[in-house]
């Protein structure tokens, strides 16, 4: 920017509460990753910021403040967040800073009950945003994201998912999941039973499976994401063979189960039998699951 | 322009696929030891996952699998002993045995599930039961047989140490000994099932191909049995109760042909005998649910096989064998198979019962009647197939009937009723080889047999040595020799202790050897006719003959005169001819004159008719002479008859030297104790030799006169008043002059004559010598 004439400009600095608060790493787009402190359900976010003018100047602005903001941006609608959550505190009068500032600031008992996502099709994120606001130069608006999980007692009812599927005459197979709620560090533990076999398997394997869908009645729009595929069995089965299924969710990136974000969006996840044939033909069976966050 | 690959033979294909897997392996196991030296867990966990992707192609062969197989098991050895560093280094093993689960093919995950888990079960970090269950558990997620197989023997391998066995380490906390029954039994049943599912994959045109593979694997599936076989807690209790039955579940409900004959082969091989002693009813219900192509026949051979060997080496677990019922339970067994199976080969068919008999005559030593039970029922059954025995079958026949043979004594087995019959169903000539087998084994066992009905039972299991096969000629001289000499070795052993007895005993040979024809008789009956004349030497001794077994001897003669008069008539008219002067020689030493005189009588008969070469007429001649000397029973009339005929017979040999010679043995008749005719003797002597001289030559008549002067010397002894000084003097004379002319003539045969004549001339100096009265008669002779 000095190249621009406009010299060193002021800088803003937002500290979050210590060195102890959490942090949680992040893939963000393309492959690159940030860290960023973590918060959980409703907190207390408190902390300071600190605003330095640009060394031997003066910054004149018409007032200081700090937002809290909760955004949901969709991809048809990109550049245009939807705020669920949007809390200002002013920090300072219109005024003069000729040295550095530090404004602390508190948003108490804020309720954040959405968690942070980073999907295809939609984007939930929390941010500060410290504006400076100047009244013959643009603001100085600066944002410091921060990340939100929200943890989740085990559900009370898990039932099992048992189902028994086929083609007829052909392949008829039942399936047990022993539960159909899931932390995002269990183990899907199941077994496959083959009552009849007709056609020539040749493998059978687990997807894990994510739904976003974005927008609403007519318009919605779904987009699937297969994050897992586990082989569980090699070969062809013949009838009374039962085939063990143990799918540790561990090494995948996996979310809770969000429904129906603020009416904007919901990400589901799905359990997804597949048997392919030696013709490469895949019979398959969709089954929704439940995750859940057991702990952060 | 054509591909080089469109060339390839499948066997090439083979090799150049097995070439590139193993390649890669090679390359991954590279990268992954890399890893491992650089302690990066994660990288060689990566590189040996994809290594062990490289075992999940299906374009192998069994065989070629197998190499790629052990290939890739030899590179997991290193991974292992990495998770064991890991562990030491205080690593948690339950993480890492997590951790390889996240691989996303199951066979990669599979085999590295195990490598982790053999390194936690040696941990103890859980009990060894609940990892072992896990594995074969997860196992099934491979339903391809091959690779299931292969996966499986892998879990075997890994394992096998590190069962929570009785006494193993791993007891207690890990399990007990029906754990790891367990775990081996469902890694077996799940792999027989894998097996038998080849059977039935793929094209019906390539079966016999896939039959040949499936006959390359069964060792996997087998391998299990082994180990359960091995575990030290496997007791007979655990066996019969829980390893058996499950066992057997699986071979009866898996149905496939392959599968039965290899697993209960394989049980019945890898298990110990008294197991099988124990279990042989459950044995014997699951060999009767084996499909109808399995040749239980064999299985059951090999049990028995075993359980025959077990008696044999342990003598004192027989009475178990009979608290058991184990002969019933087999014999059922057998019948059974003989029975539902009805296309089964005469060859297991015969198998099958000789393993029965060899396993009665281990087992029931005793028990005589059960090995007829056998005997009859194998010649039931093998008959009712209706075809001939041949090939191989005729091997295990014979086996069959000579496993009694080895172990009795052969008299008791001439009480097997059924014997014989089984030998009917050999052909001829092995038949006949079968019966020289008996007559050896009689002979090598040196028993008597005592009694006329075992002698016949005898004759007739070997009937086909004894009975004329209406050939003029045997095919084999020599063979048939040395049968008959062996047929004739039997007589010696056929000894009753009682006369009367043994008369019989006499009879009834005598009735089987007249069957023989010609061909046989000149071996059969001189042994017989000796056995006649030891009975005759038994009865003149007549000690401990018990009431109503007396026999007189006259009838024993008249026994050996009928057979040698059999002899006589089938062409053997001079082995009859001495037969007839040794039983002369018999009756004169019995003192049965008419008798004596009977035979030589014949003897006579025969010389005059039949002896025709002059060679022969030489020697019988000298037999007679010799014969007739020995016998005193003799009156004058009866003697006189037979010394004229001798004398008359000795002037008509063709040979002067003969005519001679004989003459001189005829002297020794006139010269008998109690009839010393001087004047005959010199008769006998000089006219011979007077009338021969002319016509001899000189070196014979050298050699004749010498060997007269040797007779004239005996008489001179004996004190014959006709035989002078003079007379010896002459022919002394005549001697040396004789000698003198032929001295130039053949040297070697004057020689003999001269060597001959000079230690006569030595025996008269020493006589003279000797003085006494002999000397004195001797000293008048010019020497």
């Amino acid at each position: 920017m000095n190249f621009l004439g406009f010299g060193p400009s002021s800088t803003i600095e937002v500290d979050f509460g210590g060195a102890e608060r959490r942090t949680v790493t992040i893939k963000g787009d393309g492959g690159s990753a940030e860290t960023l402190p973590l918060f959980s359900g409703v907190e207390t976010l408190a902390g300071q910021v600190r605003v330095t003018p640009p060394p031997g100047k003066k910054l004149e602005h018409t007032g200081v403040k700090i937002e809290l903001l909760g955004q949901i941006e969709l991809m048809f609608d990109r550049g245009n967040f939807y705020d669920f959550i949007n809390l200002v505190h002013n920090l300072d009068a219109p005024g003069e800073l000729s040295a550095a500032k530090v404004y602390p600031f508190e948003f108490s008992r804020v309720e954040m009950q959405y968690e942070s996502y980073n999907g295809v099709n939609a984007r939930l994120r929390y941010l500060l945003r410290v504006t400076v606001a100047r009244s013959y130069s643009s603001n100085l608006v600066k944002d410091f994201k921060f990340w939100v999980r929200n943890v989740s007692e085990a559900p009370q009812i898990n039932n099992s998912i048992k189902m028994e599927v086929g083609i007829e005459d052909c392949l008829h197979i039942e399936f047990e999941y022993q539960k159909s709620k899931y932390h995002l560090k269990d183990i899907v533990v199941g077994k496959i039973f083959f009552l009849l076999v007709r056609i020539k398997i040749k493998h059978m394997e687990i997807e894990i499976r994510r739904r976003e869908s974005t927008g609403s009645g007519p318009n919605t729009y779904n987009e699937s994401d297969t994050i897992a595929k586990y082989e569980i069995m090699d070969g062809a089965p013949v009838r009374g063979e039962s085939i063990p299924v143990r799918l540790m969710l561990t090494p995948y990136d996996l979310t809770p189960t969000y429904r129906n974000i603020s009416n904007k969006f919901s990400v589901k996840y799905y359990l997804n039998l597949v048997l392919v044939d030696e013709e490469e033909r895949r019979y398959f069976k969709q089954q929704e699951i439940t995750l859940y966050r057991r702990d952060l | 322009m054509s591909a080089p690959e469109a060339t390839l033979s499948p066997a090439e294909e083979q090799q150049k696929w097995l070439t590139e897997t193993t390649n890669n392996v090679k390359q991954h196991a590279y990268y992954m030891k890399q890893a491992i030296d650089d302690n990066n867990l994660r990288e060689a966990l990566k590189h040996t996952a994809a290594m062990l992707s490289e075992l999940r192609t299906s374009q192998l062969s069994p065989q070629k699998y197998y190499a790629l197989y052990m290939k890739a098991c030899d590179e997991l050895l290193h991974l292992e002993s990495f998770f064991r560093e890991l562990h030491k280094g205080g690593r948690s093993i339950a993480e890492l045995y997590e951790l390889v689960q996240h691989a996303g093919n199951i066979l990669p995950r599979m085999y590295l599930l195990i490598t982790v888990g053999s390194v936690f079960v040696q941990s103890k970090d859980a009990p060894a039961k609940d990892i072992l269950k896990d594995l074969v558990e997860m196992a099934r997620g491979v339903q391809h047989p091959l690779r299931g197989l292969f996966l499986r023997a892998y879990l075997a391998q890994c394992t096998k140490d590190k069962l929570p066995d009785q006494g193993s380490e791993y007891e207690g906390e890990g399990g007990d000994v029906k754990d790891a029954v367990e775990f081996l039994l469902q890694n077996f049943t799940e792999m027989n099932k894998l097996w038998v599912r080849m059977q039935h994959q793929g094209s019906p045109r390539l079966k016999e191909k896939r039959e040949k593979e499936r006959q390359e694997l069964r060792d996997l599936v087998g391998k299990n049995l082994l180990v359960l076989s091995q575990l030290e807690g496997v007791d007979l209790e655990i066996y019969q109760e829980l390893v058996l039955p499950r066992v057997l579940e699986q071979v009866v409900n898996c149905k496939d042909e392959i599968g039965q004959t290899y697993l209960m082969d394989a049980i019945i091989q890898v298990f110990p005998d008294d197991f099988h002693l124990n279990t042989l009813e459950t044995l014997n219900k699951a060999l009767g649910q084996m499909q109808p192509t399995v040749k239980t026949g064999s299985v059951l051979a090999s049990l028995m096989t075993r359980l025959s060997r077990y008696a044999l080496e342990s003598p004192e677990v027989i009475p178990k064998f009979e608290e058991l019922q184990a002969f019933s339970l087999l014999r059922e067994a057998v019948k059974k198979v003989s029975e539902i199976q009805t296309d089964v080969a005469m060859l297991d068919l015969v198998t099958l019962y000789q393993a029965l008999m060899s396993f009665v005559v281990q087992v029931h030593k005793a028990s005589l009647d059960k090995v007829d039970e056998v005997l009859a029922e194998a010649a039931t059954v093998l008959a009712a197939q209706n075809q001939a025995v041949s090939g191989k079958a005729v091997t295990e026949l014979v086996a069959l009937l000579s496993a009694p043979l080895s172990v009795y004594d052969v008299v008791p087995i001439l009480s097997l009723q059924a014997y014989p019959k089984v030998m009917e169903l050999l052909e001829e000539p092995v038949r006949k080889e079968m019966a020289v087998t008996i007559v050896r084994s009689v002979l090598k066992s040196n028993t008597c047999i005592t009694d006329s009905e075992k002698v016949d039972t005898l004759f007739g299991f070997i009937s086909l040595l004894i009975k004329d096969d209406g050939l003029s000629e045997p095919e084999d001289e020599e063979e048939f020799e040395e049968q008959q000499c062996l047929v004739s070795r039997l007589v010696m052993l056929l000894k009753a202790p009682q006369p009367k007895s043994q008369l019989a005993i006499l009879n009834t040979v005598r009735h089987h050897f007249g069957m023989g024809g010609p061909l046989r008789l000149k071996y059969t009956l001189p042994p017989l006719v000796f056995a006649g004349l030891r009975l005759i030497t038994q009865v003149q001794k007549g000690e401990d003959v018990e009431e109503g077994e007396k026999v007189s001897r006259k009838t024993i003669f008249g026994f050996l005169h009928q057979t040698v008069q059999a002899l006589g008539s089938n062409g053997q008219p001079g082995l009859a001819m001495r037969l007839y002067l040794q039983c002369a020689a018999a009756a004169n030493a019995n003192g049965f004159e008419d008798i004596a005189y009977e035979f030589f009588t014949q003897g006579f008969l025969i010389y005059e008719e039949e002896i025709s070469d002059s060679r022969e007429q030489v020697t019988s001649l000298q037999l007679f002479i010799g014969t007739l000397h020995l016998c005193t029973c003799f009156g004058q009339e009866n003697r006189d008859a037979l010394v004229h005929k001798c004398t008359t017979y000795s002037s008509r040999l063709l040979k002067k030297s003969e005519q001679c010679r004989a003459a001189y043995s005829c002297s020794h008749l006139f010269w008998v104790p109690g009839s010393k005719d001087s004047e005959n003797v010199a008769l006998c002597l000089s006219e011979r030799r007077m009338a021969s001289t002319p016509q001899m030559g000189a070196q014979g008549s050298a050699t004749v006169a010498a060997a007269s002067l040797w007779r004239y010397l005996y008489f001179f002894d004996e004190g014959n008043t006709a035989v002078t000084v003079q007379l010896l003097q002459g022919l002394m004379d005549l001697i040396a002059e004789e000698m003198a002319k032929t001295q130039s003539d053949d040297a070697e045969g004057s020689n003999q004559t001269e060597n001959f004549y000079a230690s006569t001339l030595r025996h008269i100096k020493h006589k003279k010598a000797e003085g006494g009265e002999v000397g004195a008669r001797y000293a008048e002779l010019n020497v």
